[in-house]
């Protein structure tokens, strides 16, 4: 039987609290146990600081009015966007369903997404140090390009990155879901990531998009993903509240989609293979 | 050699039969490359707009680069991937003693088990791109007489090849060297997961990078052996001392991938070291 945290004991109040700690803690003990493997991750999210590099070199930034000085800011930031919205859902949940390990979550009192929620945070926390000592080599090499935004800025700029994180992994879930229909599902990942590459911001300022191109990438949630949260962080001038409602919006429109493939999913899963 | 092409036929055989058990994934793959290749065309595009070079490159050349990269990492796809990355396993589940175990040679077998018909798409898309890069920036006037054309691609186009087979010599120890670290730190399967995003910087020729990042990805990590020279010596403006340089690199990065698995052996000590 399938329970949501809190849903069905409504007695306790402080169960769904205590269950997040309990999980956050553990997930959190798992993942500073495999901190180097973490730590290459965080170097493989380099693909805004070389699109820096390309893009100081040539004059497209200028030619969309933007100076060297905001082109780092916005690629760093993007950097650090980046790093704190990875979503890996789909392969572990892969693994886990081809293995039978979804079997003993299923028998637990809470939705298995949770756990893997718990994990993602857990290792985003990881992730802190890392990026800051990142963050201060550049910051060393070429001080201007350091996003320094005030506080309240800085404030809405984390709350972007949060929302767009929940975006990005419920978008995933989406895709996970087809685990219980193929055994080698993950693949769609790579399909998924070519428009989150190219459409989101992250390898070219959304500004220099040709306003055509520009139009239909704001149509898709991309750039809510990294563009918006980017831009805020940088201290750039933007929408603020648009910003959020579109995120907020994409968020209400896909998680229903989430859920409902989950409850067709589950039906067929058979504990083993797919 | 007979035997060894004889076990490598077998070997991919094999792993061919298994690989198109899922079929699927052509389809998955092939889109994937397509709509790479069409964002990494449409972010060239942009860097390119309204007259502008990168690094004093021509949008054709830049092609001929856009189009390497897409060839090399097709043969990631293909030979390396496959491969190389099975050996964190190897090491963490104890089975790289059966592998020692056989009368093969144990390099050979760790690099050349597997092969993945999945980066197919990418080769193709790759020398189509870069031969349509090609002749487009043939000098102008020639295009007119087919002669002409191929007296003049004969000599860039065997430097070329050379300078390429240099560049996947270079990437194949790179990927062998980093995989095998895994005789140390077992868990590095994602090193060459960093390997593959920081190579993405050879979409683009090394002159448009800042100084800085040109010494580091000639020195450091050999990027612009991999794309800028090869592609250089195709249009016809390669240099003698980049390409002697590139093989050099090349054989260097042979020898030492070799060396380094023997001394990395001698510190395997089986499962759960």
């Amino acid at each position: 039987m399938l329970m949501t945290p809190g849903g069905t004991r409504r007695a306790d109040p402080g169960r769904p609290l205590r269950i997040a700690r309990a999980l956050l803690s553990s997930q959190y003990a798992l993942m500073l146990e495999y901190r180097a493997e973490i730590a290459l991750w965080a170097l493989s999210g380099v693909l805004p600081l070389i699109m820096l590099g390309v893009w100081q070199g040539s004059g497209a930034g200028l030619a969309a009015g933007l100076t060297p000085e905001q082109l780092g800011r916005y690629f760093l930031a993007a950097f650090v966007v980046r790093q704190f919205t990875v979503v890996w859902l789909i392969h572990v949940f892969e693994e886990d369903a081809l293995q039978g390990k979804l079997s003993p979550q299923l028998l637990q009192p809470l939705h298995p997404l949770w756990r893997h929620l718990a994990a993602h945070l857990a290792e985003q926390a990881t992730r802190v140090p890392f990026v800051l000592v990142m963050l201060a080599l550049v910051g060393l090499w070429q001080p201007a390009m350091l996003p320094l935004p005030g506080p309240g800025r800085l404030l809405l700029a984390l709350l972007a990155i949060v929302a767009a994180f929940c975006l990005r992994f419920i978008l995933q879930s989406i895709l996970t879901m087809a685990c219980f229909w193929s055994e080698r599902a993950a693949a769609l990942d790579r399909l998924l990531l070519i428009p989150y590459l190219f459409l989101s911001g992250l390898v070219a300022p959304l500004a220099t998009f040709p306003p055509a191109v520009r139009r239909l990438a704001e149509a898709t949630p991309f750039p809510s993903m990294v563009a918006f949260p980017a831009a805020l962080l940088a201290g750039e001038p933007v929408a603020v509240l648009a910003g959020f409602a579109r995120l907020a919006a994409w968020c209400l429109l896909l998680l229903p989609i989430a859920l409902l493939l989950w409850r067709l999913g589950i039906r067929r899963y058979s504990a083993m293979g797919a | 050699m007979r035997r060894v092409v004889r076990i490598v036929r077998r070997f991919w055989g094999t792993a061919l039969a298994a690989e198109l058990e899922y079929q699927a994934n052509a389809l998955v793959e092939l889109l994937a490359v397509l709509g790479n290749l069409a964002g990494s065309l449409f972010v060239l595009s942009l860097l390119y707009g309204h007259g502008r070079d990168l690094g004093g490159w021509s949008w054709e050349a830049a092609l001929v680069v856009l189009g390497l990269y897409t060839l090399l990492d097709g043969i990631t796809s293909c030979v390396l991937q496959p491969n190389l990355s099975r050996i964190v396993g190897h090491v963490q589940n104890g089975s790289l003693d059966f592998v020692l175990l056989k009368p093969i040679d144990s390099q050979l077998h760790l690099s050349a088990r597997y092969i993945s018909p999945w980066g197919l798409p990418g080769v193709l898309a790759g020398l189509v791109l870069s031969g349509w890069g090609l002749v487009r920036s043939l000098p102008q006037g020639l295009g007119q007489q087919p002669q002409a054309v191929v007296t003049w691609l004969i000599g860039p186009l065997a430097i070329g090849l050379v300078l390429l087979l240099a560049a996947a010599a270079i990437l194949y120890s790179l990927w062998f060297v980093l995989a095998s670290l895994s005789i140390w730190f077992v868990k590095v399967w994602n090193a060459t997961e960093v390997l593959r995003s920081v190579l993405v910087a050879g979409r683009y020729p090394i002159s448009a990078y800042p100084p800085a990042l040109r010494l580091v990805f000639t020195f450091v990590l050999p990027v612009a052996f991999l794309t800028t020279v090869p592609a250089q010596a195709l249009i016809g403006e390669g240099s003698w001392p980049w390409a002697l340089g590139s093989l050099l690199m090349a054989l260097a990065c042979l020898a030492g991938t070799r060396l380094f698995w023997q001394f990395a052996l001698q510190h395997y000590t089986s499962a759960s070291s």
